[in-house]
């Protein structure tokens, strides 16, 4: 409020172009009222981030001993649905036949490697629990949840606009840009990851 | 007003709320009801975290702590306090491992999982403190019908009444630290009933609670909690220590107020020095 | 708003705009060539001040309802995660907190200011009115405010003047009952208040717009109370009053910050940081500061009704206060024995407030009477008598008359700062 009151100010002297001090206090005086402005946008602005409980609320642990093979379940992390698939080895042997040419996008979208990482199925799969596949259950075209053991691939289906994946989470068919991400996380022991 | 105050049956079981609620202040001009009852006003103590430019002592701040965990945690809870909020900036400075190591130590209820049954797991940082009680009807059972006031805003929910004109210049010297003072006095308060007094059944003499019966016996004495410091392990110390944490955990932010308000403080007063220049400027023309 | 604008765009885009919408053309008039009295003194930099805690007050109030739940077993709490969690929200919180009481110190000295120049006198009994309307607003907007904490003193506060209703005969336990959505001060009423929190600001600001409008159409009072006669009298508003006003806000800040930063918890009760608990009534039962004297008058009055009653008159006086002073002469400056009537009745409502603090009891009632009595006499007796006994000093022939008379020896106005007003 005060800050265009001070543009108003420079305007003024501006018009009546007089001494240089004059000019300087009137600019002095907007631009400090300018900062001031500013500055008091910043916590109404800084607000409306996740807050210290959200964040902490950020890891979840997953008991897998309580997943059969060939099982998939559903835990929530961040407030979104993650999938953890329990694969058979002929859904792993499926992904791995998968040339990464036939892939629409080649790239592993994994946050525990490097972005450029390539999508094979070992970099889709758990580091050194490769019947484990994880992956956040968001289609990344607009973000539905997709069904799981069903489309073409045998991987996830999305009814909203019919992006399939495949067993390894990757998107094989339809307006889905990017495979499933998957989220960060880790081996605690060899039945527990901890997501997050 | 005062005299219904007195110490009966089922009203006692308030009396927990009572002090604050016997010196509500607006302006501190409230509740001649203390005053009526003979309880003094307890001594200003220094504080570090008083003034304009005031932070918290970690090392008080982490006694506190202590003290909170071995002692006040057994029948008080503190609902709003998080494990994480030990490692955050402006408090006891707990690293982070540290505070994980703290929130292990207790078994958290979690749940329902597949089969439907609740469990208890070892905390983690995002848990709340656990309460020393499922709820406040167990709390009252288990302390003779009172209940242990929740600590988590404690520090701010008391006051004593200041009275006029120390309420006026308490706007000047910034003094913000009723609760803190009360608390402390109150734990240093115990004394034998004087003569003629009628000490109810399962109650304690304290010389500031108002009305002087309270049902907590003096919670804490010499020598009670080890400290690691070297900080003396006096009744005084003790309290001052588990004061400061209360204040820490009633206005975690604190620090970052008093930081930010020197900065806005100084960059108003430059800007309304600005504003005045320019505005006597501006005037200059017009003749006035 | 002051009618015919100076306003000549020159740019095509602003003109076309302009034949279809005089947006601009309006807040030019307005805010930029709206002739002010060049004599305004400090205090009237208190409706610019109020129009910056409006705005502060309904951007930080919009913040926190993002974050706060309405519900009895969540809204404690959920006032706390703002003070704890949030992103700066312990700031936003006692901006709000803090700036309800700033809000009160600024309209009590722009109502004070008002009656001491006889702002209220005609032609601006309307604009005076609506200034009433706008305090009515803001003590329910308040009080409402106050509940959603859901600490002690919310829920007993809610109680004890949702209760006052209970006094009108035959309807009176039917109003509160449909006040509370219930039997007592329960979730129904908490969600009602909070809606209704929400609401009553943008109408406050609805009416502030009414009452700037009527500032515009009749002109501002001065201290002198002479209407500005010639262009010498007034200057634009831009800069000479944007620049005063800026000055005003911001040293009004640094009185804000003084509360906000370093004692944000003195204007409110430490009752509140206990969570509401209704079984128990905290043992002393006081309003928030900016309502004890209407307080100490409903305690004065032994009568249920007549307490209710009294403290409803001691606002509804305020509305015919231009018709019950009754001297020709506007501004207090000129009259004598009313400004040390002022005075007194200034510290009577100064009394009335610490009254409204103390405990209902002994010689605090009778001085509450005492004062109720003198309160409603200053408005009911002394200043229609005023007006016929009183003889007022000699009044200025006109503003410029009055500001060379005061700065003997100043540069007369240059003729070129005052551009050719109409007034109205």
């Amino acid at each position: 409020m005060t800050g265009s009151r001070g543009k108003e100010t420079i305007v003024a002297a501006t018009e009546t172009a007089g001494t240089t001090r004059r000019d300087f206090l009137y600019i002095a005086t907007g631009a400090m009222g300018a900062v001031g402005a500013a500055a008091l946008v910043w916590p109404f602005v800084s607000q409306l981030q996740p807050d210290a409980s959200v964040l902490a609320l950020s890891t979840t642990e997953v008991d897998l001993s309580q997943v059969a093979e060939g099982q998939m379940v559903t835990v929530k992390w961040r407030g979104k649905p993650v999938f953890v698939w329990n694969r058979t080895p002929d859904d792993i042997a499926k992904a791995k036949a998968t040339e990464l040419s036939a892939l629409l996008d080649p790239v592993a979208r994994n946050a525990n490697l490097a972005a450029d990482a390539p999508a094979t199925d070992e970099n889709r799969a758990g580091e050194g629990h490769e019947k484990w596949l994880v992956v956040i259950g968001i289609c990344t075209h607009l973000g539905c949840v997709p069904i799981g053991h069903s489309g073409e691939y045998e991987g996830w289906f999305c009814p909203c606009h019919g992006s399939e994946y495949d067993t390894a989470g990757r998107v094989r068919r339809g307006p889905a840009p990017t495979n499933l991400d998957i989220p960060p996380y880790q081996f605690v022991s060899d039945t527990t990851i901890s997501i997050g | 007003m005062s005299t219904t105050m007195s110490f009966r049956s089922a009203s006692f079981r308030s009396s927990l709320l009572r002090p604050l609620a016997v010196a509500a202040l607006a302006f501190g001009l409230a509740a001649p009801a203390l005053a009526a009852e003979g309880a003094p006003k307890p001594p200003r103590e220094e504080w570090s975290f008083a003034g304009p430019f005031g932070t918290f002592d970690q090392g008080q701040l982490q006694r506190g702590f202590q003290v909170f965990k071995e002692v006040c945690a057994s029948c008080h809870s503190a609902h709003l306090f998080s494990f994480r909020n030990l490692a955050q900036p402006g408090g006891p400075s707990f690293s982070e491992a540290q505070a994980k190591t703290v929130a292990e130590e207790y078994q958290v209820q979690d749940g329902p999982n597949d089969a439907g049954d609740m469990f208890d797991r070892p905390g983690r940082l995002s848990d709340r403190w656990p309460s020393p009680f499922p709820n406040e009807q167990a709390a009252r059972a288990s302390n003779g019908g009172a209940y242990p006031p929740d600590f988590s805003t404690l520090a701010k929910a008391r006051t004593y009444e200041v009275g006029f004109p120390g309420f006026l210049i308490d706007i000047l010297t910034q003094y913000q630290e009723n609760g803190v003072d009360y608390i402390h006095a109150l734990l240093v308060g115990y004394e034998e009933p004087p003569e003629g007094f009628a000490l109810p059944e399962g109650a304690h003499y304290n010389k500031y609670f108002p009305g002087h019966a309270i049902k907590m016996p003096q919670p804490i004495s010499d020598g009670q909690v080890t400290y690691s410091d070297g900080s003396p392990e006096t009744t005084d110390q003790y309290s001052r220590d588990v004061t400061a944490f209360m204040m820490w955990m009633a206005e975690p932010h604190l620090e970052a107020r008093k930081r930010i308000g020197f900065q806005v403080m100084i960059f108003l007063i430059i800007f309304a020095g600005l504003l005045y220049f320019t505005k006597k400027k501006v005037w200059k023309s017009a003749g006035h | 708003m002051s009618g015919h604008s100076t306003f000549e765009p020159k740019n095509p885009a602003l003109k076309w705009f302009e034949s279809r919408l005089p947006l601009v053309g309006l807040i030019h008039s307005s805010f930029v060539a709206y002739p002010t009295p060049r004599n305004l003194n400090y205090w009237w930099t208190f409706g610019g001040i109020l129009s910056l805690m409006l705005v502060c007050q309904i951007v930080s109030g919009v913040v926190l309802a993002m974050h706060y739940t309405p519900h009895i077993t969540l809204a404690f709490d959920s006032v706390e995660h703002i003070m704890r969690d949030v992103s700066y929200g312990w700031l936003i919180r006692y901006i709000h907190a803090n700036g309800a009481s700033m809000f009160f110190i600024a309209v009590y000295i722009h109502m004070f200011r008002g009656l001491y120049y006889g702002s209220y006198k005609a032609p601006r009994e309307v604009l005076w009115i609506l200034g009433c309307i706008i305090y009515l607003l803001m003590m329910a907007t308040a009080f409402m405010g106050y509940v959603l904490p859901w600490g002690q003193m919310s829920f007993w506060g809610a109680t004890v003047i949702t209760n006052l209703f209970s006094a009108f005969p035959v309807v009176g336990p039917t109003i509160v009952e449909w006040l509370w959505g219930g039997f007592s001060v329960d979730n129904a009423t908490l969600n009602r208040f909070f809606s209704l929190h929400y609401l009553l600001p943008f109408m406050i600001a609805g009416v502030v717009v009414l009452h700037v409008w009527a500032l515009h159409v009749v002109g501002q009072n001065n201290p002198t109370g002479v209407e500005p006669k010639s262009a010498k009298d007034t200057v634009p508003f831009t800069p000479y009053a944007t620049i005063k006003d800026g000055f005003g806000m911001v040293c009004f800040l640094i009185f804000f910050a003084w509360f906000l930063f370093y004692i944000p918890n003195y204007l409110g009760h430490a009752d509140n940081y206990i969570p509401a608990n209704p079984l128990v009534t905290p043992a002393h039962i006081v309003p928030e500061w900016y309502y004890l004297p209407f307080y100490a008058m409903l305690r004065a009055v032994p009568d249920k009704l007549g307490g209710v009653l009294t403290m409803f008159g001691a606002i509804i006086v305020l509305f015919f206060v231009p018709w019950l002073d009754t001297s020709k002469v506007r501004s207090g400056v000129y009259r004598p024995l009313f400004k040390q009537f002022f005075w007194i009745w200034v510290a009577v409502c100064i009394g009335l407030g610490w009254l409204g603090a103390k405990p209902a009891e002994g010689g605090y009632v009778i001085a509450g009477r005492i004062l109720t009595i003198y309160y409603f006499a200053h408005f009911l007796i002394i200043l229609p008598l005023l007006g016929l006994f009183e003889k007022p000093k000699a009044v200025p022939a006109s503003i410029t008359e009055a500001v060379l008379g005061k700065n003997r020896g100043a540069a007369p106005a240059s003729a070129g700062v005052s551009t050719p007003q109409t007034k109205g």
